[in-house]
């Protein structure tokens, strides 16, 4: 991501930003004026040298696709909507950086952790599974019990996979 | 007064505390909370690689909602702005409300967008008032001083949220606090993230993240954390002692909802606001309130 090689833009893939422009939540990128307000408020770069959302915009409109796909920064957005708030141009960045993560997950590209996430939302219904010992807990605290049912989760899935196809 | 609760995943298993307070306090101010069995996870943790089902996840439980006729309350700020995101894009686009409800139909559900969300929070403020609150106290917090912790999405994105809080400048939780009687710290930080959205693929940057905010609390004269987002209550107080142990440091700062500092202001049992379910002890907390009979 840092690296100080001068960018071959023989190389690089111009039509990214207009891929990504056709993304929920990427529409807006052509505004960047390149200001960097999204990197001076950002916690996260603040906290972590590999993430600077300013970065990642100039490197999508340059065409650096494989490495903005392939880079771990993409995942590091914490979504805290600072730099959304205050983007002088109204590029929706933290909706960008989820559009290029749905972008990478298409291409393979996602951590381990989204699709364990995924899979647990298809089979369970929500991310922690309530079974018995947590209803008996819960009827202790004097609250409901609570039984999820993930099936109609599954044929909306299955009905957007389709429409994919 | 009646409300459809939404729990989202986290506050049934991990933030019950949370949720038994947001009940008690609500019972004793006449909101009557519909639990639909139906309902699941939000669709917020499969956003970033399953947008448009996650999308949908939000829109079918609105569906539930709407055919029970019912508002949304909710205690969770990340499923707060991930139901009204939906919404607002559902309500924006013709073309969109045609797509979700051919797929909802699959399901024998349909949806027209005429259900409101609103966090629990901004329910007390906007649905029952700050006068009303102010009726139903009778114990005083006076000797006690809270740092309020907004995090991200009970705020923002702004435009998903309408005319509430200022994102830069908030004041509603102060609000919500000070009609207890109990002292606001006001310092940086109170609009921090707690880095809880990367706790599953990178937590040493949520924790040091999260850091920040429990040093600020510790070398304030803060008694405690006033929390509206169970997440931020995982990473505050869940995963306190292994920030703590991470960072080298000492912070030993007690985390709490909102409706627990509530709760107490309206003379209810520290014990049926979810005290005991509490990680970081709050015997210390307590004590400054109730003298040493507290018994946790």
């Amino acid at each position: 991501m840092n690296s100080k090689d001068i960018i071959d833009l023989d190389r690089s893939n111009l039509s990214f930003a207009v891929e990504v422009s056709t993304e929920p939540g990427g529409e807006n990128i052509f505004r960047c004026f390149a200001c960097g307000t999204c990197t001076a408020g950002c916690p996260i770069a603040r906290t972590d040298s590999r993430f600077q959302p300013s970065a990642i915009i100039r490197m999508v409109i340059l065409g650096l696709r494989e490495q903005v796909l392939w880079h771990d920064a993409i995942w590091l957005c914490a979504g805290c909507y600072t730099c959304q708030e205050r983007c002088p141009q109204g590029v929706n960045i933290a909706d960008l950086m989820m559009a290029l993560r749905n972008i990478a997950t298409r291409e393979g590209y996602a951590p381990e952790p989204y699709h364990v996430q995924l899979n647990l939302l298809l089979e369970k219904g929500c991310l922690y599974e309530i079974d018995d010992f947590d209803n008996k807990k819960r009827v202790k605290a004097d609250l409901p019990e609570i039984h999820i049912d993930a099936r109609e989760l599954r044929i909306l899935q299955e009905k957007l996979l389709e429409e994919l196809d | 007064m009646k409300r459809a609760l939404f729990l989202g995943c986290t506050v049934p298993v991990r933030a019950r505390n949370y949720e038994m307070a947001a009940r008690q306090t609500a019972a004793l101010l006449g909101i009557e909370f519909i639990d639909i069995p139906g309902f699941t996870c939000c669709g917020f943790p499969v956003k970033s690689n399953a947008y448009t089902f996650s999308q949908m996840m939000s829109l079918r439980n609105l569906a539930l909602a709407e055919e029970k006729d019912l508002e949304i309350v909710v205690l969770c700020s990340a499923c707060t702005s991930m139901l009204a995101e939906a919404n607002h894009k559902f309500r924006k686009s013709a073309q969109y409300r045609d797509h979700v409800n051919a797929l909802l139909r699959k399901i024998n559900r349909s949806y027209s967008g005429t259900v409101r969300i609103k966090h629990f929070s901004r329910m007390l403020l906007e649905d029952v008032g700050i006068d009303t609150l102010r009726k139903h106290i009778t114990f005083d917090l006076g000797n006690i001083s809270l740092m309020p912790h907004y995090g991200c999405h009970y705020l923002k994105p702004s435009e998903i949220h309408g005319e509430f809080d200022s994102p830069e400048d908030p004041k509603t939780l102060d609000m919500l606090i000070e009609v207890t009687g109990a002292k606001t710290v006001d310092m940086m930080g109170r609009k921090h993230c707690c880095g809880g959205a990367l706790l599953a693929s990178d937590n040493r940057l949520t924790y040091r993240l999260a850091a920040e905010k429990l040093h600020m609390a510790s070398t304030s004269n803060a008694d405690a954390l006033c929390l509206v987002c169970p997440f931020c209550g995982v990473v505050y107080d869940d995963n306190q002692k292994l920030i703590e142990n991470e960072l080298e440091q000492i912070y030993q700062i007690p985390v709490l909802y909102y409706p627990q500092i509530l709760g107490l202001a309206f003379g209810l049992d520290p014990k049926h606001l979810g005290f005991k379910l509490n990680k970081v002890k709050t015997k210390t907390f307590l004590s400054k309130l109730y003298g040493d009979m507290a018994d946790e």
